[in-house]
């Protein structure tokens, strides 16, 4: 068996997540590279699209930034940022989004704002960026963080992103919400979906060699778990091999 | 015929004032850090500084004392991490008190759209359920007025808008214009456009002024026409550490660099001190860039990726 970091294994779930689906939001870092290994494997038709104005993305090296010329030069389409957000994002054009969090709830609502007040924070996060529209929008969302009880939080100090709201059966619906919300939460510890009526986060799969006890402790609410949970997938052979061929020093 | 063409100094003098609200954008590209650094040299204060991402041009500018405020949408350094400089500025007031003024990204398009349109407000889908209405009063929603009468696509009862964001003054780069300030620019066009067309005065700043030939051989490549532009200046280089598309690469061993940097404020303070205080413009900049790191043009040179030609046809009288 190969080893491979836990870096790479959240790659390979993020990329299986993209079974067949034609367009992707793009950041930079481990959804880069979770991107370009399903375009290699699972979904061959992806286009990469960044919010910064790029549809079909061909860099010719690991992106800095989402706004590195490479994503320019080479790609189907560079367009403005109105664009990008009103037609292809408000459009309903993003089939799938990563997204990543300083603070999750239980609910899949998201914090990138703020820890502490608003008016006087402990720290100040980025802000949304393009996370509180991509989350409105997208229609389904992937979050890849990693599993710490300072993230994953029974309050969020600020709701940044829409994940399922409060956890009322067709919240998202009927607030006017078109995206789907997210799916799945890919962490270096364990892979979370969402149950499907009140939208609360559910424990899917342990990595190898994780317990329960583990994962539940770095949580800050009483985890549901799902009936049928499994041990996640390792990374293939092959997967490996084209991570490896393209990053850098992304991978740690 | 009086020319719009003038230099940094003179451009900034004129038209960027005291307790001005200022646009310098560019999303990551195309970014007039020279026009910053005169800004801070000349001592502007009290400014209103505008950008979705304030990226490394706002954070000096803060740093260097210019701003009271910050409209912006992602405080992030991208692809590096945290802007310390203004978080400093946020958490503890240093070097002074900044207030902030949050949207989206989606927001902050939604304004330059009002601003650029003349609309007293733009509507974008986003914002409901989240905590960015209450820290923001400026974000609204409206009913919708054809609620009944509904698309598949777009039955809602409510929608958020924006107001309009009308800036004192832009200051653009782009990589070409000719005499008359038509612009043209290509690679990522984040919204450069429509701040253009929401300023009430608009500085121009370009990698090479063309002949108007050259532009007039392409039409669709012109954001904006001349119409709008105050004045002209050719800074080549003009965006360091941003980039201008085929012709420098980002400078992102500068962006790292400025991580360590600007978690220090005496160390920010001595970077203001060495590299815009202390050269007396742009070109001295460029010369002390090239003095430390002499490879630097040739290590953000790009190859070349020349578009194909088109044909827009010569349709003269029969």
């Amino acid at each position: 068996m190969i080893d491979y970091t836990a870096a790479e294994l959240m790659i390979a779930c993020a990329a299986r997540a993209l079974v067949g689906k034609r367009v992707v939001f793009v950041g930079v870092g481990l959804p880069n590279i979770a991107c370009n290994l399903a375009r290699r494997t699972v979904a061959p038709e992806l286009q990469l699209v960044y919010e910064s104005g790029v549809f079909g993305a061909r860099p010719a090296r690991l992106p800095l930034s989402i706004g590195d010329p490479a994503l320019v030069s080479g790609a189907t389409a560079a367009v403005s940022m109105p664009e990008m957000f009103m037609h292809y994002l408000q459009g309903g054009r993003i089939e799938a989004a990563f997204l990543g969090a300083a603070q999750i709830d239980r609910f899949g609502n998201m914090n990138t704002t703020v820890v502490g007040d608003y008016a006087r924070p402990h720290v100040r996060l980025p802000g949304s960026g393009g996370a509180c529209d991509i989350a409105y929008h997208a229609g389904k969302v992937f979050v890849i963080m990693r599993l710490k009880k300072r993230a994953f939080v029974g309050r969020l100090d600020f709701r940044t992103s829409a994940g399922y709201l409060d956890g009322r059966p067709q919240q998202r619906a009927e607030m006017g919400l078109p995206g789907g919300g997210p799916q799945l939460v890919v962490t270096d510890k364990a892979v979370f979906d969402f149950e499907s009526v009140s939208g609360e986060m559910r424990l899917r799969s342990l990595h190898p060699g994780v317990t329960q006890e583990t994962v539940q402790a770095q949580a800050g609410w009483r985890l549901r778990v799902a009936t049928d949970l499994c041990v996640t997938e390792a990374p293939t052979a092959q997967e490996l091999s084209i991570m490896r061929e393209q990053s850098q020093t992304v991978l740690s | 015929m009086t020319t719009k063409i003038t230099d940094m100094r003179t451009a900034i003098s004129a038209h960027v004032h005291d307790g001005d609200c200022v646009v310098i954008e560019g999303f990551t590209a195309c970014i007039c850090f020279a026009a910053a650094h005169e800004i801070i040299r000349q001592g502007r204060r009290e400014l209103t500084l505008c950008r979705m991402t304030p990226d490394l041009v706002y954070e000096q500018m803060i740093a260097a004392g210019c701003a009271r405020k910050l409209v912006f949408s992602y405080l992030g350094n991208p692809g590096v991490g945290s802007l310390h400089c203004v978080r400093r500025a946020v958490e503890r007031g240093v070097p002074r008190a900044l207030e902030l003024e949050e949207y989206s990204h989606f927001g902050m398009v939604g304004r330059y759209m009002a601003g650029a349109a003349r609309l007293p407000f733009f509507p974008v889908r986003s914002y409901s359920g989240t905590d960015q209405p209450k820290v923001n009063p400026r974000i609204k929603f409206v009913p919708n007025p054809y609620d009944g009468v509904a698309s598949e696509f777009t039955h809602v009862d409510s929608v958020a808008v924006v107001p309009p964001l009308n800036p004192d003054v832009a200051i653009l780069h782009a990589q070409r214009a000719d005499a008359a300030g038509n612009t043209q620019m290509w690679g990522l066009l984040g919204t450069q456009k429509e701040v253009a067309f929401a300023a009430e005065r608009v500085i121009v700043v370009v990698e090479e002024i063309v002949d108007s030939a050259v532009i007039r051989s392409d039409p669709n490549r012109t954001v904006f026409p001349g119409l709008l532009v105050d004045v002209l200046v050719q800074q080549p280089y003009g965006a360091h550490p941003s980039y201008a598309q085929g012709y420098y690469d980002r400078d992102n061993q500068f962006y790292l660099q400025w991580d360590a940097i600007s978690r220090d404020e005496d160390a920010t303070q001595a970077w203001l001190r060495d590299w815009v205080h202390g050269v007396d413009d742009w070109e001295a900049y460029l010369l002390k860039l090239e003095s430390e790191r002499p490879d630097i043009w040739e290590r953000l040179a790009p190859g070349e990726a020349l578009a194909q030609p088109v044909n827009y046809g010569a349709y003269a009288q029969a």
